[in-house]
């Protein structure tokens, strides 16, 4: 539109619109911004879909590394235990029976004192002002790069445990789970450290859980007579418990994966112990220290299958924390929402526009 | 409120008849002409049937208890409505006899005519003086000094000119609520629309700035067409010419069911719907 | 407890309300809330620990020459010893990943938010995004050194070499869906009135987009990337084999590069205490690099939000 528009003078009175000249351009479309329109619809799609496409070019690249080893050991893989690279033989067990370990640890840690952190950052134990700056510290952890908790995990955490590990040798080495004199790295001090580098995956989501769960439910148990505890527990946690496992979920993604800081204190050695104490290895770890030294293609495809399982493992494992999240927002949505308008951003407008 | 009770310049010959489509009222040009509009929300209907005209140069109110949809009515007027939710019309809206729903149709070009005012007010968070240009901006390319004097004579139009023309440069979320609202009708009337939809413009507003509103209403009214909803039946009678009063049915649907001049609809409504309404008896 | 009083009396009833709760309601209350407020402690430990460590070990030889020398060689003392190039490696491959994951990111996330939601937009294109939504979100889940054994297979193994492009475009996958989450969560943010004023003044989809939702989120989006550049700066897994690291300085794109975690991962198990020390060094530096930007960055986005 040219700036002519300006000169007509608004809203002349008269009866006949054609004779007012307000027969007005309202249909004429300019050819080329509709070409741009649909241009820039089309490119933020195509940009949208690179995203699908970098998931699939991935599988596709990584399985097609992996063929050899495919080939050569199958399914057989899996259970096979050599590790063996001049002699050409490979097999998962040890790395996948490390991998799964050192995340149970890690859950097992994280699960309660996350769950403990959210509680504490999310109801009124602590005055407002408090909880967010603990909820921000605890998060504050996943900022740390990997490789920085490892070199603090040599430096700090193995001394610190390994007189908690003898320990445990000297008192309890009739249980499995501790039967072998401890080195200083291994399977427990790996879990440790993937206890504390999940936490703030735990501790966030769940506590993002806890707030949805209206207000109004937890007015409605105290004003039943519930203390703060019993509303914790017989409300509260049951009504986030598929977010909070939607949280330990993606927290084992997380463990699962994660390189450095376990490559760092593991001790990489490929075997299979019941000791939590003793040695071991996990997927990420081997393809850390082995990928850049690999230089026969069997040994490559053997990586690149440890890879394409931990590929497909933590997948599978984020694939269920995202729908079990997103079942409890459908959930909260339900109930929270009262009618299906456009406000999908309104309930945080205030931030932008106090 | 000051100003005195504004009567329409054409008394219309014709009796209404009850519950009937506004007969039209001879000598005066419709701006809109709503033909039998039906509005969806996905499946649930929200509107029906309703046919009603705003005329040129006029401010027509439409009133009726919430839920009724005048608010759905006046966003079906520029095709806004439809950019919140996925919606469905039947019937017809003429825009001085050109079929709005028309596929031919230029929303940018058709929204650039028919203007609209929120009911919250919804500054863009940039300075007051962006907030007047950018409709202007968005048409085509004008030099400084032309859009300096747009947009001081839509802010004087809107009757803020003089309590912003120093700060023109400061963000308009430090306005007041009020302040807001009538930057919000300064960035409308900027585009210089034949039309001007506002809905609930002074709901979220203290009963002075609510005033300030009517008044400029009033006074816009000289050069403009205005639809104004409102749930507030003595803000309809100060500042209307015609009155449309909708209400639902029992199935929850909208439906219009009375129009006429302001002052015979608050004074001797036909419908006995609208007697109980304007008497204080329903909503 | 019962909460109706056994008979009317008031006297008793007011016995009752002031009857304190059963020995063991009380001290669940308290007991639990000692053993939240204790693993909450506890979980702040490593966090505290970490950082004092890095202070104690990394402060005493952060000196001027770790800014501007190479790496001396191992086991020698007398030459100047830092890690110049590897701050430049970092920076080199950080700037590639940022270059290429931004547009990707940034567009994909205006997709999600201003075509693929809300109620106006139409049924496929909802669906698409949805699902683009799914696929982001898992990505973010896909461990990093997975990202780095894909960029091996798509570059690393294709131009026969190690090489800083390798390294970038490994980060750049690391980047690109936590720039297209909080680019999404941003725009998310902005009003949805704000999008009607402006299509009622007759503003098309583009101008909708760029002069007022992205302008609105302009500063959540940069806190986005910001948070997205310090991840990608720590990372170490993907750059193993894809950029492998070197002592000397950055020769080039597709020479292999060195960087800051890299360093710190290949010193931290020598025998030589200089070089364990210049492991401590660097990582404060890193570190400090790292926390800077998340804590700066949210930090200035609260702060602009609440003056506006």
């Amino acid at each position: 539109m040219q700036s002519s528009e300006h000169d007509s003078s608004i809203g002349a009175r008269a009866p006949d619109p054609q004779k007012a000249g307000l027969i007005l351009d309202i249909t004429t479309t300019d050819r080329w911004d509709l070409v741009l329109e649909q241009g820039f619809s089309w490119l933020l799609r195509g940009f949208a879909l690179s995203i699908v496409v970098v998931l699939v070019w991935m599988s596709w690249v990584i399985f097609q590394q992996a063929r050899p080893a495919i080939q050569q050991f199958g399914l057989k893989f899996l259970w096979s235990q050599d590790w063996d690279v001049p002699g050409l033989t490979f097999g998962a067990l040890p790395y996948i029976y490390g991998t799964l370990v050192t995340s149970a640890i890690a859950l097992i840690l994280a699960i309660p004192v996350g769950i403990a952190v959210a509680l504490v950052s999310s109801e009124n134990f602590l005055p407002l002002w408090l909880r967010s700056p603990l909820g921000f510290l605890v998060e504050l952890i996943a900022a740390i790069p990997s490789v920085i908790v490892g070199l603090w995990g040599i430096f700090v955490l193995i001394p610190f445990l390994q007189p908690l590990q003898q320990g445990l040798y000297r008192y309890l080495n009739w249980l499995p789970l501790f039967g072998t004199e401890p080195y200083g790295p291994g399977m427990l001090p790996a879990g440790v450290i993937l206890g504390i580098m999940v936490l703030p995956t735990i501790a966030a989501i769940s506590r993002d859980v806890l707030l949805a769960v209206p207000g109004e439910l937890r007015s409605a148990s105290m004003s039943l007579g519930a203390t703060r505890w019993e509303t914790i527990f017989k409300l509260l946690l049951p009504a986030g418990a598929s977010g909070i496992l939607g949280a330990v979920m993606l927290g084992l993604g997380r463990a699962l994966g994660e390189t450095m800081a376990v490559t760092m204190v593991i001790g990489n050695s490929p075997q299979i112990s019941a000791s939590l104490l003793d040695l071991g290895y996990t997927i990420p770890a081997v393809l850390a220290n082995e990928f850049a030294e690999a230089l026969d293609n069997l040994h490559i495809g053997a990586l690149m299958y440890l890879a394409l399982i931990l590929f497909a493992i933590t997948l599978l494992v984020n694939i269920i924390a995202v729908l079990l999240v997103r079942l409890m927002g459908q959930q909260g949505g339900i109930s929270t929402r009262v009618e299906p308008t456009i406000n999908t951003g309104a309930d945080q407008p205030q931030r932008l526009l106090p | 409120m000051k100003f005195p009770q504004t009567n329409p310049p054409h008394k219309p010959t014709n009796p209404l008849g009850a519950a009937s489509p506004a007969a039209p009222i001879p000598g005066l040009l419709p701006a809109l002409k709503a033909k039998q509009l039906s509005f969806y929300y996905g499946s649930q209907k929200a509107l029906e049937d309703v046919s009603l005209d705003i005329y040129h140069g006029q401010v027509t109110a439409i009133i009726g208890p919430s839920g009724c949809g005048k608010s759905t009515f006046i966003k079906a007027l520029n095709r806004i409505g439809e950019l919140e939710g996925k919606v469905r019309v039947e019937g017809a809206v003429e825009f001085f006899g050109q079929n709005i729903y028309s596929h031919r149709i230029n929303l940018n070009r058709l929204r650039r005519q028919i203007g609209m005012v929120f009911q919250k007010p919804n500054p863009f968070p940039m300075s007051i003086y962006d907030n007047v240009a950018y409709g202007v901006r968005i048409g085509g390319r004008y030099s400084r000094t032309e859009l300096d004097a747009i947009v001081e004579s839509a802010l004087s139009s809107a009757a803020l000119w003089n309590e912003v023309k120093d700060n023109l440069h400061k963000s308009a979320l430090g306005l007041s609520g009020g302040q807001q609202q009538r930057l919000c009708i300064a960035r409308a009337l900027a585009v210089k629309p034949q039309v001007l939809l506002m809905d609930e413009p002074a709901s979220a507003l203290d009963p002075i700035s609510t005033m300030k509103i009517e008044e400029l209403i009033h006074t816009l009214s000289q050069e403009l067409t205005i639809a104004i909803v409102t749930h507030n039946m003595q803000q309809a009678s100060r500042v209307s010419h015609y009155t449309a009063f909708f209400s639902t049915d029992e199935g929850r649907i909208g439906q219009m069911i009375e129009f006429g001049p302001t002052a015979e609809i608050f004074t001797a409504p036909t419908h006995p719907r609208t007697q109980d309404y304007v008497e204080g008896r329903f909503g | 407890m019962t909460a109706t009083p056994t008979n009317s009396d008031p006297k008793s009833l007011a016995a009752e309300l002031l009857h304190p709760l059963p020995l063991g309601r009380t001290w669940f209350t308290y007991g639990m809330t000692a053993i939240a407020f204790g693993l909450t402690g506890l979980a702040l430990i490593p966090l505290l620990a970490i950082l004092i460590e890095i202070l104690r070990q990394g402060l005493p030889h952060l000196t001027p020459e770790v800014f501007v020398s190479l790496p001396a060689p191992a086991g020698v003392t007398d030459v100047p010893n830092g890690f110049a190039n590897a701050i430049l490696g970092t920076l080199i491959m950080v700037t590639i990943a940022t270059l290429l994951s931004i547009p990707f990111g940034v567009m994909t996330g205006i997709f999600l938010s201003e075509l693929g939601r809300g109620a106006a937009a139409s049924g496929p294109v909802q669906t698409v995004a949805s699902f683009v939504r799914f696929i982001a979100t898992i990505l973010s889940g896909v461990p990093s050194i997975i990202a780095g054994v894909f960029a091996w297979g798509v570059i690393v193994q294709t131009m026969k070499g190690f090489s800083a492009l390798a390294g970038g475009f490994a980060l750049a996958i690391i980047m690109l869906p936590i720039v297209t989450l909080t680019t999404e969560e941003a725009l998310k943010l902005v009003p949805d009135s704000q999008r009607l004023a402006s299509a009622a003044l007759g503003a098309n989809r583009r101008q909708t987009t760029f002069r007022i939702a992205v302008t609105s989120a302009l500063s959540g989006i940069t806190t986005g990337i910001l948070l997205a550049v310090a991840r990608a700066a720590g990372e170490t897994a993907p750059l193993l084999f894809t950029a492998l690291g070197s002592l000397t300085w950055p020769d080039g794109l597709l020479k292999p590069a060195p960087s800051l975690s890299v360093l710190i991962f290949n010193y931290s198990q020598s025998p030589f205490v200089e070089q364990t020390e210049l492991a401590w060094t660097a990582s404060a530096v890193l570190v400090g690099l790292v926390l800077l930007t998340s804590i700066l960055s949210r930090f200035f986005t609260r702060r602009r939000l609440k003056i506006r």
